[in-house]
């Protein structure tokens, strides 16, 4: 297998470590220019809505914040079953890191929404399939976290919170689909469209760049709290030789 | 076939002579129902408005409640090594272990419920509609259990974490039945499309939660 993609290319944790510190400084500068155009185009470029005003400003740290939460997910998902299956080594270390980062996104977009229900909604919180949906996965997040860290013996937690990860993967398309499937306050998709996005141009720039910029600073959380954690178990492992 | 009915019966058995333990699950039940009209006030309307919902909920509760010994038992005294170890595969002894969980609380839940229903002043239409959909739901609710008893096997606060881990699973299990019975009660709503869509999350966690629950057990006992 020498040709070729291989995830099993990154089983190596020093190669993972040169792979993740040359990436690190692009993640990092390309987060702090995005961030930087990003929020003087949704706060100052952008024009307010015609019905909502500047509350709509609102919706350029919401929704990268809830594509993030969902996309942490899909990965957690994804690492727990390549823990699984192919007993991937960096798999449980990612798991590890992207769950109280994904967790923190989810909170951040529904504490998003809910500011953004009351002025739009005259409430700030309904029990709205979207709602719903979303708050059961910051408890599929939190629940990963909290037996993550249960058990004395750190594999077994890891293990346990990859199933656990790999079940609530249904939860995604009951989210994405949820605004379809039962008719609710929560607005439908608006972006990605089979007949295009149904925003105007002026706002999807500016949101385009916000998501963008969100991107690439979660990876850039995530792969420091993986490098942290691998250069732990390596010095803990180098006292234990010692 | 045999050596499912044989774990079947040893647990159901075991459950029996233990009897104490399927009454506190009823108990329970009926106790944290009679909670309501105490908190809400003893207005009928009031209690009949929120009758079902309250049975199903304290029904999901009561079901939580026994399930952190589903496998502890098993666990601490060897016999769940042993069962790795026979000739049933493990993914039919999670549904056997279920299934026990269900005969021995799902069950005594749905011949209490009518009790509880009556206690906080049902509407006499809703007994049918709720019980049926308690019937589904609750096979539900001892497929996802008996995952997170799998999963949280061995560890530091088991009981509080596996609520923390299934309570959202259950949410769902919870919007169908509670749709299930609003549909049946509303004269011009058809329930058959509620009816079909909790009997498809039953049929999907029946193909799903052995093979998780076997792959968590499996975990525990490396």
């Amino acid at each position: 297998m020498a040709t070729g993609f291989n995830i099993h290319r990154f089983a190596n944790p020093g190669r993972f470590l040169r792979l993740a510190g040359a990436l690190l400084p692009w993640l990092t500068g390309g987060a702090v220019i995005l961030f930087a155009v990003g929020l003087y185009l949704a706060l100052v470029g952008s024009p307010p809505d015609y019905q909502q005003g500047d509350t709509v400003r609102i919706m350029y740290i919401h929704v990268p914040s809830a594509w993030m939460a969902m996309m942490g997910y899909g990965l957690l998902g994804a690492a727990g079953a390549s823990a699984l299956i192919w007993r991937h080594p960096l798999a449980d270390v990612a798991s590890e890191a992207i769950a109280p980062v994904g967790a923190g996104f989810t909170f951040v977009a529904l504490v998003t929404g809910s500011l953004w229900g009351k002025p739009t909604w005259g409430t700030y919180w309904v029990w709205d399939a979207r709602l719903t949906s979303f708050l059961v996965l910051f408890f599929l997040y939190v629940g990963h976290i909290a037996l993550t860290h249960a058990f004395d013996e750190r594999q077994r937690g890891r293990r346990s919170a990859a199933i656990i990860a790999v079940v609530g993967l249904i939860n995604l398309p009951i989210i994405k689909y949820s605004v379809d499937w039962w008719n609710t306050l929560h607005q439908s998709e608006s972006i990605l469209r089979m007949d295009g996005p149904s925003i105007d141009p002026s706002m999807l720039w500016p949101l385009f760049t916000m998501i963008v910029a969100f991107t690439l600073y979660f990876f850039a959380v995530v792969m420091t709290r993986m490098k942290a954690m691998l250069l732990e178990a390596r010095h803990r492992a180098a006292a234990f030789a010692r | 076939m045999s050596a499912f009915l044989a774990l079947l019966k040893r647990d159901l058995v075991l459950s029996y002579r233990q009897g104490i333990d399927a009454w506190v699950v009823v108990l329970f039940f009926l106790a944290a129902g009679i909670l309501f009209p105490f908190a809400i006030g003893p207005e009928p309307n009031a209690l009949m408005r929120v009758s079902t919902g309250v049975v199903l909920s304290m029904a999901a509760l009561a079901a939580l409640l026994s399930l952190d010994r589903l496998y502890q038992g098993d666990f601490e005294d060897g016999s769940l090594d042993l069962m790795v170890l026979g000739p049933l595969p493990l993914e039919l002894t999670a549904l056997a272990k279920a299934l026990a969980h269900w005969l021995s609380t799902g069950l005594p839940l749905l011949i209490a419920a009518p009790l509880l229903a009556l206690m906080l002043n049902a509407p006499s239409e809703s007994y049918g509609p709720m019980l049926l959909a308690l019937a589904l739901a609750t096979p539900a609710l001892s497929l996802l259990g008996g995952l997170g008893a799998a999963l949280t096997l061995g560890s530091r606060r088991g009981g509080i974490l596996l609520t923390l881990l299934i309570l959202p699973l259950y949410v769902p299990v919870l919007i169908f039945a509670a749709g299930l019975i609003s549909r049946s009660l509303l004269l011009e709503d058809d329930p058959t499309g509620a009816l079909l869509l909790l009997s498809g999350v039953d049929l999907g966690l029946l193909a799903i939660t052995p093979w998780a629950t076997a792959a968590a057990l499996r975990q525990a006992l490396r």
